[in-house]
């Protein structure tokens, strides 16, 4: 399978924070609406794509949402003070160059500090360049929110970005869907928004889907770098299969599915107990009466930085996994 | 005056019965239908000419406060918080306990009998009692139970340039103006839902949402306020004066920008002042509301309160008044074009 970092590249440099997703709904939207029986736009903005089959209802999550700051406040100079829109570092926004939805470019840096560690969001600011609050106002109104300004770098074994958190995720969504022509199970590929601010579209996405099956896919931690702290999971590794994290227990079934077919496919896999964190699957597996759900993570370094690091073998693995899982005839 | 009935009202959360009742005699003979569920919310539903949105006003009735959790020998009564209390501002307050409303006070070890340190440590709520007067044990379990309420004892009161204070603003604020929208709004169908437990985990909503299916909700509140001097403008909530907050995020929701966009735009159309909620902490019933079922629209616009969750919670009447115009004016607004794009 090669590796299609034309799409990768694109799909991360499309703006989409939490709450305001059009722009990457529309992108994604025009990828895929070739490849799909129907789509649909929920209330919450949750991209639902149909690919008709015959099997179980499977809903496949990818949250096109990313973190990002909010204006809140725009003094007398212009400078804009911000709140976080998901996990946002501090000390990874730090001298970071921000971008708004209507292009325009910020810089975040902070209020003079004894020990920059331990500084907080609301000791920081970001400066557009404005000199005056009007200049300013003209660019940015309070509730506008910015993202880091992405610079995608790849060489033979990775790439390091922003925002692989979770267009990745969207991207082997898409991969999947592109290559599965004849639908084992009835797919409902989910590109859901709000992730980042407590897993909100997968709630209301698996509302209406109403799955048999939920999987989701998303980067996870690393264990892998100098005194990391101890963490079974590395680059260039495999596809990590989740057992858990804060969010979910994995089903044991949909686990063991996923760890046979790596086995019998000569997938490399790892296994991935996470002691933090969530994603769409914990929202997915509490829907109705319950839905037997797992996640297909992506290991990747420096989570929520602007230089996620991820391995190409990996990623093509992590698709591989969920093209060989969606054509299972499952036995639950 | 109803604000002043309904805060010097009792109503903790998950006991919120006699609040409750007070809005029903309210309501009752305005609305359409009107039913409490199984979980103690009232939801009332108001016809007007039919529209093609389902449109939902809600308003939490629920107050915080404390409950007895242990009687000691002497007759002290020790307690536990119900909502988000801050224990510094709980010692010396008077108190109500239980359904008869057994007065009481919260003491603490005297000023001269403590130690250096606690002068610069705010006591515990588990170094602080509710003094009923009692002789014994025996003689304060003739008038209060392990497990009743207690209420803080707050008279309604208007002072100042147009300000109230009172206990429990936070919400009865809110419950006042969607009185004000059930018994004065004729023409527009919209459901009016008054939720119990928002303050211990926004508990009654869910249920509501589930239950009404709406399409836009309107979340009424009384929020914080810190406006003091010296402070940063960014580090201020919301001003007392200025205006209904309209919410931008917080820890429940982002809310939807266009319709955030579309409440500004109402309330400029209509000349009313109007500020934004200017911090991220807190959270309110919209958190349950807007993810319920396939998911809907949600705005929350609150009256800005000053020492919120205490007895002595201030307001300004010009905001609540500016607050009630503008979420009627909404409510005609949801009438005209252009929410279908949202």
């Amino acid at each position: 399978m090669s590796f299609n970092s034309e799409l990768l590249n694109k799909i991360v440099k499309v703006y989409g924070p939490s709450s305001n997703e059009a722009k990457i709904r529309e992108f994604i939207t025009e990828e895929i609406k070739d490849f799909v029986d129907d789509i649909r736009i929920d209330a919450l903005g949750n991209l639902i794509a149909h690919k008709k089959g015959n099997g179980k209802r499977v809903m496949i999550s990818a949250h096109m949402d990313q973190i990002g700051m909010m204006a809140i406040d725009i003094d007398d100079n212009g400078f804009i003070r911000f709140t976080n829109i998901g996990g946002i570092s501090p000390v990874y926004s730090y001298g970071q160059k921000v971008v708004f939805e209507n292009g325009t470019i910020g810089a975040i840096f902070c209020e003079p500090v004894d020990d920059l560690t331990k500084v907080k969001l609301d000791k920081m600011y970001i400066d557009i360049g404005a000199f005056s609050k009007e200049e300013a106002e003209a660019k940015v109104k309070i509730g506008d929110i910015c993202i880091y300004q992405s610079e995608f770098v790849e060489n033979e074994n990775v790439v390091f970005t922003p925002y692989l958190d979770d267009r990745v995720g969207c991207f082997i969504a898409i991969e999947a869907l592109k290559t599965i022509k004849e639908p084992v199970n009835d797919l409902y590929f989910v590109f859901s928004v709000q992730e980042e601010v407590g897993l909100r579209g997968a709630k209301t996405a698996a509302f209406s889907v109403d799955p048999e099956i939920g999987i989701s896919l998303d980067v996870t931690a690393h264990g892998d770098t100098p005194k990391a702290k101890r963490f079974a999971i590395g680059l260039n590794k495999g596809a990590a299969i989740k057992v858990k994290d804060n969010s979910i227990i994995v089903h044991p079934y949909i686990r063991e599915t996923l760890v046979k077919l790596a086995k019998d496919k000569g997938i490399p896999y790892q296994m991935e107990v996470l002691e933090f964190g969530g994603t769409d699957s914990g929202a997915i597996h509490l829907n109705k009466e319950g839905v037997p759900s797992g996640v297909i993570s992506i290991p990747t370094r420096y989570v929520h930085s602007t230089v996620e690091m991820a391995s190409k073998n990996d990623i093509n693995n992590c698709t591989k996994l969920l093209i060989e899982f969606l054509n299972t005839e499952f036995e639950i | 005056m109803l604000l002043k009935t309904l805060t010097e009202s009792f109503g903790l959360s998950g006991n919120e019965k006699e609040v409750r009742d007070i809005i029903i005699a309210e309501i009752k003979d305005y609305c359409t239908t009107i039913k409490t569920d199984r979980i103690g919310n009232i939801i009332a539903f108001k016809e007007g000419k039919p529209n093609s949105k389902r449109i939902m006003v809600t308003a939490h009735m629920d107050e915080v406060g404390l409950m007895v959790k242990d009687i000691d020998s002497s007759g002290l009564i020790k307690f536990i918080p119900v909502g988000g209390i801050d224990k510094r501002i709980l010692v010396s307050k008077t108190v109500l306990i239980g359904n008869d409303k057994i007065p009481g006070v919260i003491g603490a070890k005297p000023i001269h009998l403590q130690k250096r340190n606690e002068w610069s440590n705010a006591l515990n709520m588990s170094d602080l009692y509710i003094d009923i007067g009692a002789k014994s044990k025996e003689d304060a379990e003739k008038y209060v139970n392990i497990g009743d309420y207690v209420a803080f004892d707050s008279k309604y009161t208007e002072f100042g340039d147009n300000l109230v204070k009172a206990k429990a603003l936070d919400n009865r604020v809110g419950c006042a103006i969607l009185i004000d929208l059930i018994k004065n709004i004729e023409d527009i169908s919209f459901y009016g839902v008054f939720t119990v437990m928002e303050e211990v985990g926004l508990v009654g909503a869910g249920p509501a949402a589930y239950e009404v299916d709406p399409d836009i909700s309107i979340i009424l509140e009384g929020t914080l306020c810190y406006d003091i001097p010296k402070l940063d403008s960014h580090m201020i909530p919301t001003y007392i004066g200025g205006g209904p907050a309209i919410s931008l995020v917080d820890r429940t929701t982002v809310y939807n920008h266009k319709l955030r966009d579309r409440v500004v735009q109402v309330a400029k159309k209509n000349n009313i002042p109007h500020q934004f909620r200017k911090t991220a902490m807190g959270g309110n019933d919209s958190g349950r509301i807007h993810t319920s079922r396939d998911g809907s629209l949600t705005t929350t616009i609150s009256v800005p309160c000053r020492n919120i969750h205490s007895p002595v919670s201030v307001m300004s009447l010009e905001d609540y008044n500016n607050t009630s115009k503008l979420v009627k004016a909404l409510l005609y607004d949801f009438d005209e074009e252009g929410y279908n794009e949202f």
